[in-house]
Parts: structure tokens; sequence; C-alpha cells
């Protein structure tokens, strides 16, 4: 085996280029604001803030305040949640073995959404108003995600097997809307929480520091750990579950075992961030053609570059329009909807 | 090599296969032929453990039931009847696959897989196919690499559900021909199932004709392959000749 390729798997350029790009992020998420900061001396402070390591970054205490307390937990912010979007969609697109699978289109988003709103709505009810996001909205996120994406597999499954990749999108289209319009009813119930739902729905990065970064944390942790381990099971899964049976693996486990960590995922990303659409496909789809169709390579790579492109969106988002800030789920949209209409032009074709 | 008493399946209320005897002698090529429906690859998939089955089927005088799901995988590769092409998959990667019984959770390949992967490709020619992506190949390309995975799970049984369906004839010779030199060289146990009757009957040592979920007969081609029979199960006319080989099965119009 000493010619040609190796074995499908992560190479080592694109595992430097993916690191690359969340540094890039992550100092230029910093750098760049209403009071603009030298990317050298950022870059230098955010080292300084590993432990171990001091450096100078001829910063004021002022400047360094900006940096800690308020721009980076929305860069980390927009990192993890960009991440786990982009692994979900990874993810859901392995395990339904449909290119067009993603958080928003099966119906996952939509029912973590309802879970946050009734969250939200019952708050104001209770008077308790604090404008940080409750505990417990991560896990009514998770709730509402499991039971959408489970409605979304039996209306487009029979007798346990997918139809057809069509029929499991049109089912989410389904339970989305079905979702959506519990969501309005439940806020016409609610008018006194009109506002801050639809400040949330539209998809924003949080402004609460470090509150929403240590709340989605766990969440994102465990699904990490859970849809990285599967990656290897992922591919031998696009052969299909009879030879994926018939290789040693345990198909249907692997399986739901990936839709519970990608729904987890999604709703811990949605319940801090609201609905930001189209990560979850853009990000795998451009890995996918650019890097090969390996998940050994895409889903590592999709938590590196989803995190990195979720960063850069909400860096546009809030500069392009300073000091007003765009909805961050509307950049992504504009943005994706364009390309996801050419990834289904490709399945067409193909 | 493969034991099979009283193999029962049922999906939903139907029963599929009923009462089912079967014996593989080590590196004996059998194959199982009958009408549609008639139960021969619910047989192939219970012996490969991938449904639930009443009775009792052995590999190796093993009880398939006491393997766990990778040791099975050692024991016993399946080629199924229409595999899934995975969009983009290069041969090389898809042949690995079937090391999968071989990779700790987690692991990945060992240099001992890819040494096993590169000596089924020189095996069976596909040294120059090995960057190509399987779904730019041609019918008889893909069957070999098919092929290819299921030999690389270095198992002593290989269970082909209908392997020639899709090929024209010469590529129907082609790919048997492969597994019978395979199995002469490695010493391979072949259970097939296969719709051409007189192909089936000139590779295989014995055939198990499978009608209505039941066996209705068994022995060699001269012994199953009878114009009486055919007749009986299949609802057809047949001519069954000598072709030197063995028996060929001419259908009649009647």
């Amino acid at each position: 085996m000493s010619d040609g390729p190796g074995p499908a798997g992560l190479r080592a350029r694109w595992l430097v280029g993916g690191v690359l790009a969340v540094v890039v992020a992550l100092v230029a998420g910093v750098a760049f604001g209403p009071v603009p900061l030298p990317p050298a001396d950022v870059a230098a402070a955010l080292l300084d803030l590993l432990p171990g390591v001091r450096i100078d970054s001829g910063l004021s205490d002022q400047e360094i305040a900006i940096i800690t307390e308020l721009r980076l937990p929305r860069v980390v912010l927009g990192l993890l949640v960009g991440a786990l979007l982009a692994l979900a969609g990874a993810a859901y697109q392995g395990v339904f073995r449909n290119p067009l699978a993603d958080p928003h289109l099966l119906g996952v988003a939509a029912g973590a959404g309802l879970g946050v709103t009734a969250v939200i709505a019952f708050r104001s009810t209770s008077g308790d108003a604090t404008g940080e996001l409750p505990i417990g909205v991560p896990l009514a996120a998770f709730v509402g995600a499991v039971a959408a994406v489970a409605l979304t597999w039996l209306l487009g499954s029979a007798g346990g097997r997918v139809r057809t990749p069509a029929t499991l999108i049109l089912s989410g289209v389904a339970v989305s809307a079905f979702l959506a319009a519990a969501q309005t009813f439940l806020l016409q119930r609610h008018i006194e929480s009109l506002r801050e739902v639809y400040s949330w729905l539209l998809g924003r990065l949080g402004t609460a520091g470090w509150h929403d970064v240590l709340l989605v944390l766990p969440y994102a942790a465990v699904t990490f750990v859970i849809v990285l381990s599967q990656r290897r099971e992922l591919d031998v899964l696009t052969v299909g579950d009879e030879e994926a049976a018939s290789l040693g693996l345990h198909p249907q486990r692997s399986r739901y075992l990936l839709i519970a960590a990608a729904s987890l995922g999604t709703a811990a990303a949605v319940s801090v961030s609201g609905l930001i659409g189209f990560v979850g496909i853009i990000v795998p789809h451009t890995l996918r053609l650019l890097a090969g169709p390996s998940y050994r390579s895409i889903l590592p790579l999709s938590v590196l570059f989803g995190g990195a492109f979720l960063a850069l969106t909400d860096l546009v988002a809030r500069t392009v329009a300073s000091p007003a800030e765009i909805p961050i789920g509307v950049v992504t949209a504009f943005l994706g909807a364009p390309f996801f209409a050419l990834v289904l032009r490709r399945s067409a074709v193909s | 090599m493969i034991g099979v008493r009283g193999l029962r399946v049922r999906l939903g209320s139907s029963v599929i296969v009923d009462g089912v005897d079967l014996d593989v002698a080590a590196g004996e090529w059998v194959t199982i032929i009958g009408p549609n429906g008639a139960g021969k690859s619910t047989v192939l998939r219970a012996v490969g453990g991938l449904l639930p089955f009443s009775g009792a089927v052995s590999l190796g005088g093993t009880p398939v039931e006491r393997l766990t799901r990778r040791e099975r995988a050692r024991t016993v590769a399946t080629v199924v009847q229409s595999p899934v092409v995975p969009p983009g998959m290069l041969v090389l990667d898809y042949v690995l696959l079937g090391r999968t019984p071989y990779i700790a959770p987690l692991g990945r390949e060992s240099a001992s897989d890819l040494a096993a992967v590169q000596e089924v490709l020189t095996a069976l020619d596909l040294v120059g196919l090995r960057t190509r992506r399987l779904d730019t190949l041609s019918g008889g390309e893909r069957q070999r690499v098919f092929l290819a995975r299921a030999l690389a799970q270095g198992a002593r049984i290989l269970l082909l559900d209908e392997p020639t369906t899709a090929l024209d004839i010469g590529h129907q010779q082609e790919v048997l021909e492969l597994v019978d030199r395979l199995r002469a060289e490695r010493g391979l146990t072949v259970l097939a199932t296969m719709h051409d009757l007189t192909i089936a009957g000139e590779y295989a040592d014995r055939m198990v004709l499978l009608a209505g979920g039941r066996v209705v007969a068994a022995g060699t081609a001269w012994e199953v392959l009878t114009e009486d029979l055919l007749a009986r199960h299949y609802r057809v006319r047949v001519k069954v000749i000598d072709g030197g080989q063995g028996p060929l099965v001419v259908p009649v119009r009647s």
C-alpha cells in the first residue's frame, strides 16, 4: 500500500485548515466591533488568557474587559452553536441517508422552538422575568426536538423503513408546520412574551455573557463525544442496514444513539440562539464536496468549520449595519437559501 | 459448515420459511433455487443472522446465536441482492468496510487490515480500480467490488443472494468462475440463491429447490432440475437436455 492515497479519514491538511479557521474566527470576532481593537493585540490578549501563558497585549483594562466580558463569550457561543448545528446536520444526513436532512427540515428545530416558547410563555405568566434563559430551557427544547424527529420519522416511514428521501423531507415540512401552528397559538395566548420569543425566533447569539455558554456547554460536550465516536459507524451505515449488520454492527442502535445525540445538540443550540437555519446543510455539504464523502472527515471538520462559519457570520451580522444588528438567522438564511438550491440541483442531476 | 434444522421465519402473520433443513459441508457450493416468494433470500438472511428465526442454525459447529455480532461477521460474509452503492465512495474505502469486524470501536484500520484488502484487490484484479468511485463502475466491476468487500471480511462462509441477476451472461459466467476459483483457493463454503437454473446447475455441487417456504427437492443438478419438479413448482413447461456440463433448462411455449 505504498502508492496512491490511503483509506478514507481525516487528512492532516484539512484538520490544520479547520483549526486555522477557528483561530481566525476567534481573533476577528473579538477584534471587530464598535470599538475596533488591533487583531495582533487581541491575539496576544487571548493567548494571555490561557493558563500558564503570560503575554502583555498592551491593551487597557477596559479593552481587556470588552474582550473577556462582551466579545469573547459571544464568539465562543457562536463557535459552539455553529459546531453543534453543523455536526447535527451531518449526523442526520448520515443517519437518514438523505443529503437534505437538516435540523430545520426534519422539524427538530421547530419542536425545540415550541418547547422554548412554552417555557418563555409560562415564565412570563409567573412573572419571573430575569432576562436570562431559565435552566430548564435546553431540556424543554430537547423534549420538543426528540418528539418532532420521532413524529417526522413515523410519518415519513413505513414499517421502520424510510420510503424515499422526499417523503422524509415532506413529513418534516408537515411536522414543522404543525409545531409552528402550535407555537403561534401558544404565543397568542401569551401575547406579553411575543416580543421576547420573536427576537429569539429570528436567531441571535446571546448577549448574556458567559451564562449562555455555560448553559450550552454540557450538552455540547455530550453531543460531540457521542456523534464523533460514531463516525466510522456512519460510514458503514452508508452501505445499508443489512450490510452494516452483516459487518457486525448494530445499525438500529447506532441510529437511535446518533439521532438522540444530534437532537440534544440541536436543542441546546436552539435554546440559546433561536432558529439559525441552514448551517447544518451548508457546512457538511461544502465539506463533502471538498474533503470527500467519508463521515470520518466530515464530522470532525463540521465541528471546526461550522463553529468558524457561524462566528464569522455573527461578525457580519453585527457589523454590516452597525450600530444596528441584523439577526444572524437572517444572514445564514441569506447565504444558505441559494446554497440549498444549488445542493438540490446537484442531487437532482445525479 | 452450515447446519440448518427446522428453520421457521415469520414476517408479521405470514410464515415465510416453514421448517427448512439444510446442510452445507466445508468447501461445498450449494445453490438454493425456487420461484419468486419461495423464501430463498429469507433462508440466506437467517443463516447470516440478519433476521429473527426459530429453529437451529449453526456455523462451523457453533449455534449462530452463541456468536457475537463481530464473531459472526468474521465467520460469514453476505453479498445481498442489490447492495447500496454509497455516492462518492472509493473502491478502496468500500472494500475496507469489510474489515469492520476486526476494527475496535473508535479504532482505525491497521496495517494488517490494509494488507488484507490489498491481497483481495489483487486476487480480484481490482488494483487498477481502487481509487475509482464505486458509483462510476459498470455492473460487472461493481459485482467484483461487492465480492471483494465480502472476501475482505476473511469469513470462511460466503452467502450470495442472486449474485448475477444484474449482469449479462458474459459477466454472469465471469463472476461465478471467480467465486468458484476463490472457493477452491481459499476453501470457502458457498451458499447462494439464483434464478437462472442452467447456470445455477453448472456451478453448484448440490441444489435445493424451495417452494412455499419448504424444501421440496434436494440433490445434484440432475436430481433437482427435472421437467416434472420444475413444472410442478414453477408452473412452467420446460425441456431439460444434456448440455455436457450439466442439465440445460429450456422453457418451451405451451
